[in-house]
């Protein structure tokens, strides 16, 4: 066999598992989208084209769930989600600048246990966690995922550091040089430097937080109007067992996930590069 | 190290602001809690009564109680068939990527979009893709020829959701793999080629060592992932009772914990699973001196 021909074989050998990775991939969020647009009796259907097309669905869900409870799901994953890359970066990025820039007593230790915390389980902090809120009396409230969100990370610490590191150390000395305070050098030069990291970091946070199940359900009320999207989606699924319109919760599940798809589609080089990154750096 | 800014005068005051936070996480978020995860393991605790001296009777009857000891077993399993699937297909595709193929962008993009949508989501369509008598999986299976499977029963479960919880992680395991193949100098592949080597041979010999570094941190991130592996499992396999037909060890520590309020039983499988973690990661760094190259 000649090696051109060989070569061709392989080359098409490889398209071919790729293409049918590629479909296996696809078909479930192709499927999600054509239930989404199907009338009722047709939810079963084995046809991948909506026959007949309808948007109804879309308008059932936010009238059929009982008090507009689809909306609020939606406001209450946005205003978390945000509120955890607030805080995340913030407290992340303070603590970064002070672990790259400044010299001070311990802390290299302290560096050193930080990245070491990214070895234990979270499942082991849920439990002392769970106890302290319920005696602050923060249970059913949204402040559990909230507040956790301001007291840093490692991931986003480790990731911001390995960042600033890289920014040339001659701009803080002519900084200095001028009279600058420390804060005014991570708050003028650091940070606004550091915007590719800052985005690749506030992307990871978002999605997190986003497609968090496991706290707001041990956290939040079970109530459709107090907790998030995943959790909402997932009781909501829940009552379907019992006979329903699937085709109402496909169009939940393409609407929650929506959000990021933008996201992915608008910041597919930082996404993609954030975890390359995490792989290559360790 | 040596190098750093050193703080004068009042700004000692804006670095421990600065690393206010962190501390606090430290200790209430990981560290803190990692001693009171310890010590509540010790008692027993309802969160009503106050709690009780129990010394090592939870960990005594974790090996006595059947359902953790299944639930245990399941997580092992798990992790068996999910580790060596998520590492090989994803080193696979990026390998398969890597050959200066038309639409990669393509492809990335498609491999990569459960990594960012939700589980519970696209968990809701597997649901429906499983079904026994309506899902589009059976259907594909009986117009092949063969017969109908009850993917979602006690006895298919397991695989069922090893299934999904693969296709939702080799997206992010090929960007890591390609990550490291681009690094591996072309020069290599043309000197091996040079020798007379196919591709099948070059793979092997220049391919497969290089990429150690890869496949050891692809491994451990799956591992860790496999152990805590919760959202799809929730999704797909959650009955009734709020119980499980494929629990696993996360999923008896939550149960434990917010629904039966036994705070010390769950906390002392908490700490069974961080030293689960622990035990697993040793070997892996004893395999990495051993084993993995580095450049």
């Amino acid at each position: 066999m000649s090696k051109s021909l060989y070569k061709t074989l392989l080359d098409v050998l490889a398209y071919a598992v790729l293409l049918f990775g590629a479909l296996t991939m696809l078909v479930p969020f192709l499927w999600m989208i054509s239930v989404s647009f199907r009338v009722p009796a047709e939810q079963f259907s084995r046809n991948i084209i909506p026959n007949p097309f309808t948007l109804q669905n879309y308008f059932d869900l936010f009238e059929d769930l009982p008090n507009q409870a689809f909306l609020y799901l939606t406001v209450n994953s946005f205003k978390l989600s945000i509120l955890a890359v607030i805080g995340q970066v913030l407290t992340c990025a303070m603590a970064a600048f002070a672990f790259a820039i400044v010299k001070f007593k311990g802390r290299d230790f302290l560096f050193a246990l930080l990245v070491a915390t990214l070895m234990i389980p979270p499942q082991v902090s849920l439990i002392p966690n769970f106890i302290i809120f319920k005696y602050l009396g923060w249970i059913g409230t949204q402040l559990p995922l909230i507040v956790p969100a301001f007291w840093g990370g490692a991931f986003g610490t480790f990731l911001l550091r390995q960042y600033f590191l890289t920014i040339p150390r001659d701009l803080v000395d002519a900084a200095r040089m001028d009279g600058a305070s420390l804060f005014d050098i991570f708050w003028r030069i650091y940070l606004p430097l550091s915007k590719p990291a800052v985005a690749a970091l506030s992307i990871f946070v978002f999605k997190d937080a986003w497609n968090d199940l496991l706290h707001p359900l041990v956290y939040l009320p079970t109530d459709m109007q107090k907790t998030t999207l995943t959790v909402g989606l997932a009781f909501f699924q829940q009552q379907l067992q019992m006979g329903g319109k699937f085709t109402v919760l496909m169009a939940g599940a393409f609407l929650s996930i929506l959000p990021l798809l933008v996201i992915f589609f608008i910041a597919q080089k930082q996404f993609i590069e954030g975890v390359a990154l995490s792989g290559v750096k360790r | 190290m040596d190098y750093g800014l050193k703080p004068l005068g009042r700004e000692k005051l804006w670095l421990w602001l600065m690393l206010a936070p962190t501390l606090i996480g430290l200790i209430f978020g990981t560290v803190g809690s990692l001693l009171a995860t310890l010590a509540l393991s010790l008692f027993n605790w309802d969160l009503i009564n106050s709690p009780q001296w129990a010394g090592a009777e939870n960990y005594i009857q974790l090996f006595q109680n059947k359902d953790y000891i299944e639930a245990f077993v399941n997580t092992l399993k798990f992790s068996a068939l999910y580790v060596p699937s998520v590492v090989v297909i994803s080193l696979l595709l990026a390998v398969l990527l890597n050959r200066k193929i038309y639409g990669v962008g393509f492809f990335r993009t498609v491999y990569f979009l459960p990594t960012v949508t939700s589980a519970v989501a696209t968990a809701l369509v597997w649901n429906m893709i499983y079904g026994k008598e309506t899902g589009i999986l059976n259907f594909l299976l009986e117009s092949l020829g063969f017969a109908p499977v009850c993917w979602l029963c006690t006895d298919n479960a397991m695989l069922s959701v090893v299934i999904v919880n693969v296709w939702g992680a080799v997206g992010e395991g090929m960007i890591i793999f390609l990550a490291g193949l681009t690094a591996i100098p072309r020069d290599y592949y043309e000197a091996a080629s040079l020798d007379g080597a196919n591709e099948f041979q070059q793979f092997f010999k220049v391919t497969l060592p290089l990429v150690t570094p890869s496949i050891f941190f692809q491994t451990l991130i799956s591992a860790i992932n496999a152990f805590q592996a919760y959202d799809y499992i929730y999704m797909l396999t959650r009955r009734g009772q709020g119980d499980s037909s494929v629990p696993v060890a996360v999923y008896s520590i939550y149960r434990n914990a917010f629904h039966f309020f036994r705070m010390g039983d769950a906390s002392a499988q908490a700490i069974q699973l961080a030293l689960l973690v622990a035990v697993f990661m040793g070997i892996m760094f004893w395999w990495e001196r051993r084993y993995v190259v580095y450049e």
